[in-house]
């Protein structure tokens, strides 16, 4: 475990990204099978234990030391398994250090019962670095700042072999990955793919700037609508049939309408998004309609009914035993119309081609897209071969301008992670008529778009503006003329009967300080209401 | 006997006793100012007189200039000197060079205040000494059970490791210029490293006197690399060395002009990981000139007081745990101190 806890540490410390693919595989060389593999999947948070869970971790701690001392300590360092692993009473004497296969194996088998016991004496054994190392890995909540894509570069780094391949292999693989590390260390051969049906990583874009239209030359592109729904990959390989969201978690179960429509022996990317059941076509239904659909494990039929899914195809990776990523992208589009007329599946149809004759006319679509369910626009070079990652000048998004809107800052939170000392969550709220006249509504919650500076700018009026404290949560001054008015940027607007303003946003985020606008001034519910579809 | 509220109570200046009509460590210019120690925040220039250890007196006037009080009166640990009837005396706090807690006694009623103290072996300045009192007015800079220091000589080597094992890089190493550089120095010198260290300019006239007060610093060069016309060395000659410098100086552009240096930080602040990481510290030594957690609350059962006061840095935790203890306690809330240059 010290070994994996100096490798945290480290991670967490060295800035730069060589840095980093050097600590990784320089303990892949030192640490043998299956440690390393258990490390590997900590970090890419491929990890699970069933038995263990965080709010056992605070059962504990409180058993052990004042709960007042503990949420003090909590409310200063900011992150759950940090501050139990300084204030745990260590144990003299104890020195028993546990492995990572030690450790994982013993949860494996351990019912929950036995769980915080087995946790409990590793605890007592180990030193706050290794505590730390400890709790993360068997809670999984290993945020260190290293994506998992870095952990395949390191892998790849390691062996020597193109990280495609190490993309390709990995959802066919589990940890502790023995035999990637006999493959990747020369011993044995590639471990063959044996999942049906495999995911493919996918190839995204780029988005345009100002920069680089200039080099964009629209007669080398072929332009599509980027539609407003999830990113998916259909796969039907000899009569197995799954669906990955773009980052390869299989989410086959919510959509069986879909399964059921793939007649197709082949790999298609493309679209999921959700239409009218009421007319005929794929109308397009907003985001948050979709969103009903998502992150369940199965579906009603009611829901199967009034939300029924189709995909808005945009390429063809593979077919009947052929691999065609290869090949330009006119070419693999002309196969994926072939497929279309041959087997004509339901629920699924061709993503336009849009013709455009120059930049002006392309912005003239961007800003007036025919259906709210397009976000933009898409740009792919004729002859690009399908290559996973985000490669440079191959394909490229053009999305259309965020919303604005102005807010009043109500609440601040201690962030986490990097944040933990400054005040850098806010809950934010617009304008509404209350009995007692106008009234301020949360309307949404941000944590980024501002620069360190106007964080810390944000983090001092919080401190001196604060009127009421619950836990780690202030409330500030929030008036018709005191307050501090917040210009938030978001991407789309949904109906949410959680939220009590009845509308939630997607992705909004800190767009500009508004030190100069009276709070009254801030827009009003109205403003947003109008906007829902 | 006198209440303890008229013998010493807080102000807006700072710590006031009224019998004595004298400040400690007041933050705003006064008539009679006892002082616990050098660094800046408790110790200010302008004051009419200053009460305090020769070597505390001493740091004054390097920082200040000569003529940074009207009256010096230089007190060495465990002498006395009574004024309007009330007895004054230090005794070592271990915190920094001429650090002292004041011992204020009146009509029978002894109040100890610790200025800054630690626990720790400091080969710079005499170890904290335990004084009985009926109230003890604790700092609580570390005061949550979160701070719990690894030992100090660990950290170091953790540092003569990673010279060890990094030959071509400048390891640089912020450290408050007043207590925690001399102290690294001189604990690096006690485990066995002999090459000349190197420091920032602004280190230089602290570590000479410390070194009149026959500190052992060992070979002491100032890290300038040479310019046009200038002394100093190539910057090649700093990989594989310590540089010695303060916080402030790490991030700057200064620092940049050694090869590849490793950013280290001597703090206790480095206990928590994601401020190490805010810092951009490759390298955390947690090394404080503070009390820990531990240090606080076993110092405060030796000293076991009638009632505690706390003073600067996290008060809550601190009165909490004496609550738990059964032990009467109360914050002082003074303001003025700071506790992120520990
Ligand atoms: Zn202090
Ligand atoms: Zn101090």
């Amino acid at each position: 475990m010290n070994r994996f806890a100096a490798l945290l540490d480290q991670l967490v410390l060295t800035p730069s990204r060589n840095g980093k693919l050097r600590l990784l595989t320089d303990y892949f060389a030192e640490v043998p099978d299956p440690e390393r593999g258990w490390a590997v999947a900590a970090i890419t948070r491929d990890l699970e234990i069933k038995s263990f869970k965080p709010a056992m971790l605070r059962e504990m701690i409180y058993e052990r030391m004042d709960a007042q001392l503990f949420d003090l300590s909590y409310d200063y360092v900011g992150d759950l398994a940090e501050t139990v692993s300084l204030v745990w009473p260590g144990q003299h004497g104890a020195n028993y250090q546990p492995g990572l296969s030690e450790v994982v194996d013993t949860l494996a088998t351990a019912k929950r019962a036995e769980a915080p016991k087995l946790v409990e004496g590793w605890l007592n054994a180990l030193d706050p670095s290794g505590r730390w190392a400890l709790i993360k890995l068997i809670t999984g909540g290993l945020r260190i700042g290293v994506a998992s894509r870095l952990v395949k570069q390191a892998l790849a780094a390691f062996g020597d072999k193109p990280i495609q391949e190490i993309e390709e292999l990995w959802h066919g693989l589990e940890p502790p990955y023995t035999e990637l590390f006999a493959w990747l260390e020369g011993t044995t051969d590639k471990p063959v793919n044996a999942m049906k049906a495999p995911f493919r990583p996918v190839m995204l874009a780029h988005p345009v700037e100002e920069k680089d239209k200039e080099r964009i030359d629209l007669a080398e592109h072929i332009a599509e609508w980027k539609w407003d729904g999830i990113r998916v990959q259909a796969v039907s390989d000899s009569g197995i049939k799954r669906l990955y969201s773009r980052t390869g978690d299989d989410i086959s179960g919510a959509f069986p309408d879909i399964l059921a429509a793939m007649t197709f022996d082949a790999a298609i990317d493309g679209e999921l998004l959700v239409f009218d059941p009421e007319t005929d076509g794929f109308q397009v239904r907003p985001f948050n309609d979709l969103q009903q659909r998502l992150n369940r494990k199965t579906v009603t039929k009611k829901l199967l009914a009034s939300h029924p899914a189709f995909i808005r195809a945009y390429d063809l990776l593979w077919v009947e035993g052929k691999d065609l990523r290869a090949l330009t992208y006119v070419e693999r589009r002309q196969r994926l119309e072939r497929l279309f007329a041959d087997t004509q599946p339901e629920r699924l149809d061709l993503s336009e081609q849009v013709s455009v004759s120059d930049w002006a006319h392309l912005t003239k679509l961007r800003a007036e897209p025919p259906l709210a369910a397009i976000e933009g626009l898409m740009l792919k070079k004729r002859v690009a071969p399908y290559v996973p990652g985000r490669p440079k000048g191959e394909w490229w998004k053009w999305k259309r301008e965020p919303f604005l809107v102005d807010v009043v800052l109500m609440y601040a939170q201690r962030g986490h992670g990097k944040r933990s000392s400054f005040y850098s969550d806010y809950t934010f709220g617009v304008w509404r008529s209350g009995e007692d006249g106008d009234e301020l509504v949360p309307v949404g919650k941000a944590y980024s778009g501002f620069t360190d500076e106007e964080l810390k700018r944000i983090d001092k009026f919080v401190r001196d503006n604060t009127v009421d404290r619950f836990g780690p949560v202030r409330a500030v001054t929030m008036g018709p003329d005191d307050g501090l008015v917040l210009e938030v940027a978001f991407e789309g607007l949904n109906r949410s009967t959680r939220h009590k303003s009845g509308v939630a946003m997607r992705f909004p985020r800190i767009s500009r300080l508004r030190w100069d606008k009276p709070a009254k001034e801030a827009d009003r519910i109205e403003m947003l209401e109008g906007m829902l579809a | 006997m006198i209440s303890p509220a008229d013998l010493l109570h807080p102000t807006p200046a700072g710590l006031y006793c009224p019998p004595g009509d004298f400040y400690i460590d007041p933050v705003r210019a006064v008539d009679r100012a006892v002082i616990t120690h050098g660094h800046a925040d408790h110790a200010r220039a302008g004051h009419g007189s200053v009460l305090a250890t020769p070597e505390t007196i001493a740091i004054m006037a390097s920082r200040y200039g000569e003529d940074f009080t009207g009256t010096r009166q230089p007190l060495k640990y465990n002498d006395d000197v009574s004024h309007r009837g009330v007895q004054i005396s230090f005794a070592p706090a271990g915190h920094v060079l001429g650090s002292a807690q004041v011992v204020v006694q009146h009509q029978g009623l002894t109040i100890v205040c610790t200025g800054d103290y630690k626990r720790r072996e400091d080969p710079t300045c005499p170890p904290f000494e335990i004084v009985p009192c009926h109230i003890f007015i604790s700092e609580a800079t570390f005061g949550l059970p979160v701070f719990q220091h690894p030992h100090t000589r660990d950290e170091i080597a953790k540092l003569l490791v990673s010279v060890e094992r990094n030959p071509d890089r400048a390891h640089l190493v912020g450290a408050y210029s007043l207590g925690k550089a001399q102290r690294i120095i001189a604990l690096l010198r006690l485990m066995g490293y002999d090459a000349p260290i190197y420091i920032h300019g602004a280190m230089q006239k602290l570590c000479d006197l410390y070194k009149e007060f026959g500190v052992e610093l060992g070979e002491l060069k100032p890290a300038t690399i040479r310019e046009k016309g200038r002394a100093g060395g190539d910057k090649q000659d700093f990989a594989g060395k310590i540089i010695v410098c303060p916080p402030s100086a790490m991030n700057d552009k200064w620092s940049q002009r050694f090869p590849s240096p490793v950013s280290c930080f001597a703090s206790g602040w480095m206990r928590v990981r994601q401020r190490a990481k805010q810092r951009g510290v490759e390298l955390p030594l947690i090394i404080s000139d503070h009390a820990d957690w531990e240090e606080l609350t076993t110092t405060i059962r030796e000293v076991n007081p009638e009632e505690l006061w706390v003073t600067h840095g996290r008060e809550e935790a601190l009165v909490r745990w004496a609550e738990l203890e059964g032990l009467r306690a109360k914050p002082l809330s003074l303001v003025g101190y700071e506790d992120e240059n520990e």
